[in-house]
């Protein structure tokens, strides 16, 4: 178990409102894991109080070592990366420069105040694994939406953390940039531990090695993307918030196009099969 | 990489054509009394150096830089008056005001030179490093902490008028005959004066340049931007502010230093309130960002004042405000970046045009 994340009794509370309420999380290192749930759930939350972004009670693990109570470069600085919903790169840098500032946070006072010479290895790398090689000396705020996103993976890459938490990664991408972004993902995850909440179903059953379901600040249920799938309990919270995860989408497994569909189709028609489905079910 | 080449040529040919209007056209072309003017613009030149990196790098608005610069200057001036008044003796305001009949301690460090001259850097950067360490580890930022640069510099002004008897009071240390054994009254002397002055901001100018190019003017610039993406990848912020703060207040203390044997007076006037706000007008209306930019638009902003007081003595100050404000609302990147917005209008013109059509 040692070297993946493991959460005890995570709670986060909000002047009175508990947006995390006592959860358990284990993450094995190297798995490619999904934190899904309706808006409110905690999801984001979550991930900030492992980042040190909220205080949080209870105990939060990676590689053994506890991270809660900790600043938050210091937790940067022990392996955890994280992006946001809205990528956040450094508009006036350049691609390079971005990757190099994140590749940085242990130089030494000496090599901070030299100019850049050449452009570091790990750096060169990761420009490659992204795919932004050709537009590294362009301004990251002229990137594409996508290629943003590419840029903040690429940034904790050469931050070489052991553990990505992505926040919504895929959000306004095409699909094209979907796929590449999932492929790009089962990559990162043979070597790191990768976290991603996301609200694409279609991404999700694509690339999901093992999903969480949370409710209400709470742990749903957790398993394969078809066990989750199939769980009531996620078929009923589903069904009082956005119906996003059909439960057509369940029998049909994992490679099936039309359950993403249903995702954007029409909320109470998607919702009135599910009801009707958890009816039979009961 | 041409481009990036290109700018650094560019920035060399500049640097050496201002060497040359330093040290061959300037001296040549002013009169005596003139160039004792100019090194004054020079000295304020160099305040908007630092201001350019804590401001227009890191994102600091430093309203409060009349403080470093009144710790520079303050301590130059004890160390000129002990000088003048020759040892054992009590400076000549001291005689005049002070019930004290010695000398109080924390002036007699300053009779040694070196200790005086090291102080001119090391107190500001000290009070600075301090203040920084505080402020910025408490994520005091933007109009909150411009408005403490303020309340910084209106209480060292109101102190320092306080101290009548050690300070001088309102009138400041004023009247210095000497400079390290040179007689200020001599005009060559005062060219010297401008030749150091002129010399130092030289230097100034290359030692921030080499930090606004180098990785750490690069996460500067992050920072400025985006601080807490900064912080989730392991830097902590608050010391990469704190640096760009203290350079700055030690080229303040510096130009603050070099000031006094130039003008042979500071005081209270030249440290607060209004006068740091005029440190940060100058590079404001050059450019922020831009080293030449702040570097011009202080020698501008200080010359126009020099000559707008002569013709109309009541205008300067609404002129002034007015200047701040029009460049902070139309032309936030200030004349530097006059340029850049021309092309881009350009560029976007065509393809307005094309539209429409």
């Amino acid at each position: 178990m040692s070297g993946g994340l493991e959460i005890r009794g995570l709670r986060v509370v909000f002047d009175g409102f508990t947006a995390v309420d006592g959860v358990d999380l284990d993450v094995r290192p190297g798995d490619l894991r999904f934190l899904i749930g309706p808006n409110g759930a905690g999801k984001t939350t979550l991930v900030d109080a492992v980042t040190g972004l909220v205080r949080a009670e209870g105990s939060v693990r990676f590689g053994g070592e506890e991270l809660l109570g900790r600043s938050v470069h210091r937790i940067a600085r022990s392996g955890i990366g994280r992006t946001f919903q809205t990528a956040t790169v450094f508009e006036e840098l350049t691609v390079l420069q971005n990757l190099d500032i994140a590749a940085g946070a242990g130089r030494s006072m000496w090599t901070m105040l030299r100019r850049r010479r050449d452009v570091p290895v790990p750096v060169a790398r990761a420009l490659e694994t992204i795919g932004l090689t050709d537009v590294a000396d362009s301004p990251a705020g002229t990137l594409a939406h996508g290629q943003k996103q590419w840029l903040e993976i690429g940034m904790l890459l050469v931050q070489d953390v052991r553990l990505l938490l992505l926040d919504e990664p895929v959000a306004g991408m095409s699909h094209d940039e979907r796929q590449a972004t999932g492929e790009l993902l089962e990559r990162i995850s043979e070597e790191r531990t990768v976290v991603v909440i996301e609200h694409d179903m279609d991404f999700l059953r694509s690339f999901a090695r093992s999903v969480s379901v949370l409710h209400a600040g709470r742990v749903l249920s957790e398993g394969t993307v078809t066990e989750v799938q199939a769980d009531p309990r996620v078929q009923e919270v589903y069904l009082g918030h956005a119906p996003e995860v059909p439960s057509r989408g369940a029998d049909d497994g994992p490679d099936d196009g039309d359950g993403g569909a249903a995702v954007g189709a029409g909320a109470a028609s998607a919702g009135d099969t599910a009801a009707d489905a958890a009816v039979q079910e009961a | 990489m041409n481009a990036l080449k290109g700018r650094a040529a560019r920035a060399w040919y500049g640097f050496a054509a201002g060497a040359v209007l330093l040290f061959a056209v300037a001296p040549a072309a002013l009169s005596d009394f003139r160039l004792g003017l100019f090194a004054k613009y020079l000295c304020m030149a160099m305040v908007a150096v630092g201001i350019c990196l804590a401001w227009g790098r890191g994102g600091l608005l430093t309203l409060g830089q009349g403080v470093f610069f009144g710790l520079g200057g303050y301590a130059m001036a004890m160390h000129l008056k002990l000088a003048d008044a020759g040892p054992g003796n009590l400076p000549d305001f001291m005689q005049l005001y002070g019930t004290a009949t010695e000398l109080p301690w924390w002036w007699r460090p300053f009779a040694n030179p070196a200790v005086a001259l090291a102080a001119t850097v090391l107190l500001p950067v000290a009070v600075a490093a301090l203040l920084g360490l505080l402020v910025f580890r408490r994520r005091v930022k933007g109009a909150y902490f411009a408005i403490l640069g303020q309340a910084l510099a209106a209480a060292f002004a109101i102190w320092l008028v306080g101290q009548q008897a050690t300070t001088g009071g309102t009138n400041g240390l004023t009247d210095i005959q000497g400079f390290f054994g040179y007689d200020l009254h001599d005009p060559v002397n005062q060219r010297m004066v401008y030749f150091v002055i002129a010399a130092v901001l030289l230097l100034v100018v290359l030692l921030a340049r080499q930090l606004i190019h180098s990785r750490y003017g690069e996460l500067l610039v992050a920072v400025r931007d985006a601080e807490e993406r900064v912080r989730f990848l392991g830097y902590n912020p608050a010391n990469v502010k704190l640096v760009a703060y203290v350079v700055a207040a030690g080229t303040a203390g510096l130009a603050g230093a070099l000031f006094v044997p130039a003008v042979g007076i500071i005081s209270p006037a030249l440290v607060g309130i209004v006068p740091s706000i005029e440190f940060v007008i100058g590079a404001a209306v050059g450019g922020r960002a831009s080293l030449a930019g702040a570097v011009l638009g202080a020698v501008a902003v200080a010359w126009a004042r020099t000559a707008l007081s002569e013709e109309f003595p009541a205008a300067w100050t609404y002129f002034q405000g007015l200047l701040f404000v029009v460049a902070l609302a139309f032309l936030p990147g200030g004349l530097a970046s006059l340029p850049a917005v021309v092309r881009r209008r350009r560029a976007a013109a065509p393809v307005a045009v094309g539209e429409a059509a």
